[in-house]
């Protein structure tokens, strides 16, 4: 059978291929989340104004970042399984959301620690943070409205048209900061200016999202096999597979 | 389209005319929650002040999000509102005629009240312009995203509560904009920035968000 854009879209064959990749992402996420906290507490150098404070950035950062995209990559695959009636979108989709949910709740946590010495407060309402807070309020609504529909294809439409709402709202958490110039520091890393910080920091903060990304992978991969082997029950494979893993 | 639109939103205001107590629960709600701010915060003019926009649109925002959840209920129990989507026309303009519905018989009654707690408050008359201004831009987005929200949970067991969890984080940048409108005033600037971003809030809600009420509409009821 050849290999086509669509070929994973079926469900075993996407079972099969994410038990593979899931304990390599693992590895991925280990080994790089080791270098790049070594980096990070060891190899880059201490911040001239902020002390050795600023190092929760290696964690908070790359948690921001990964909160807004896997909202982004959440809306993209719900439209995606709404738009084609693709099932495994929607199962994506929604093994996404508490991944997101939780880097967004990490990201306000590790921003509390990093204000409260810098600023003297755990907590501003400050635009980015306030944003961060929605972001969090808006994961938190697209998980309760999925699990309170009871019927599988409604909570996935209904999910998806939630979710895509709720990314207009991704742009302006990125351009609050312009909006209401208030006590966050602007961004430090931008694609079209040169980076201002130290070349070791931005190493270190390159990996630890890596190694963000590749922990997304593994554990929205396993998510969505628990969603798959619970929707596809009544499907010969899933019975074949259940009766290869009782044998064995 | 035109006809559907009309004889909806006639039908929804005649509805409401014949349950005048009930229609006014939104307004009581809205007048006695606010009430209860001074009690709680102390009868300070200085401090009442500060914290009456917010006070006013928190209020006015949890009002709306309250009396949006029976928007549909009532039709979708009784069956009417598979036939008002089996109608030809498009439902789009079923969902902004019930947008336009509750804020008619909602939006506007808190708008004339909002003066009157403005007072209470001891705002300025030009903090009370601004206020009355904020919420004639801001209370339709309330209105329209709220429908949205409503047409999401319809049926649902745990309906007003995930309305409000759904639909607040969305109305926030009116609530920001709308009592940020007044808080300019007072500190003695132009509101024109906050009325601007309303407007074009309010624009955005209204072209996109009957779109998507009509979507979720046809996802609920199939």
């Amino acid at each position: 059978m050849p290999l086509t854009l669509y070929t994973f879209s079926s469900p075993p064959k996407f079972y099969a291929l994410s038990g593979v990749l899931v304990p390599l992402c693992w590895a991925l996420a280990v080994v790089l989340s080791a270098i790049g906290l070594w980096m990070g507490f060891f190899v880059a150098p201490t911040d001239a104004t902020q002390g050795e404070v600023y190092r929760i950035i290696f964690i908070h950062v790359p948690a921001a970042w990964m909160s807004m995209l896997l909202y982004l990559v959440m809306a993209f695959w719900a439209a995606i399984g709404w738009a084609f009636k693709a099932r495994l979108a929607s199962m994506v989709a929604r093994a996404v959301a508490p991944t997101g949910a939780m880097f967004t709740f990490l990201a306000l946590w590790t921003g509390a620690l990093w204000g409260k010495p810098t600023w003297g407060a755990w907590w501003v309402w400050d635009a980015r943070l306030t944003s961060e807070l929605i972001l969090l309020f808006l994961y938190l609504g697209y998980i309760a409205l999925v699990e309170a529909i009871d019927d599988p294809r409604r909570a996935d439409q209904a999910g998806a048209l939630l979710a895509v709402v709720g990314a207009v709202n991704v742009p302006i958490i990125y351009f609050s900061v312009k909006w209401w110039n208030t006590l966050h520091q602007g961004a430090s890393v931008s694609i079209a200016a040169a980076p201002k910080m130290a070349s070791t920091m931005l190493t270190a903060m390159l990996l630890m999202t890596f190694a963000f990304w590749a922990y997304a992978f593994a554990v929205v991969f396993t998510r969505t096999r628990a969603i798959v082997l619970e929707r596809e029950r009544g499907a010969a494979w899933v019975n074949q597979l259940a009766a290869r893993e009782s044998a064995s | 389209m035109r006809a559907l639109f009309w004889s909806i939103l006639r039908r929804d205001l005649r509805l409401a005319a014949r349950r005048r107590i009930e229609s006014l629960l939104p307004l009581v709600f809205f007048i006695v929650a606010a009430s209860l701010f001074p009690l709680g915060v102390g009868p300070e003019p200085q401090t009442l002040r500060q914290i009456a926009p917010g006070v006013v649109w928190v209020c006015a925002l949890l009002a709306a999000m309250l009396s949006v959840h029976t928007l549909y209920a009532g039709d979708h129990a009784d069956g009417s509102l598979e036939q008002m989507l089996l109608a030809p026309a498009s439902p789009v303009a079923l969902a902004a005629a019930k947008a336009v519905g509750h804020w008619l018989v909602t939006g506007l009654p808190l708008i004339l009240a909002a003066p009157v707690l403005g007072v209470l408050f001891d705002l300025s008359g030009s903090a009370l312009a601004a206020l009355v201004a904020g919420l004639l831009l801001g209370t339709p987005i309330l209105s329209l995203l709220g429908g949205l929200g409503a047409a999401l949970t319809l049926g649902l067991r745990s309906g007003g509560m995930l309305l409000i969890l759904i639909v607040l984080p969305l109305a926030t940048p009116a609530l920001i904009f709308g009592a940020g409108a007044v808080v300019a005033v007072e500190s003695g600037m132009s509101p024109s920035g906050h009325y601007s971003l309303l407007g074009a809030l309010l624009i955005g809600t209204a072209l996109g968000v009957p779109l998507a009420t009509a979507a979720a509409l046809r996802i609920s009821t199939e």
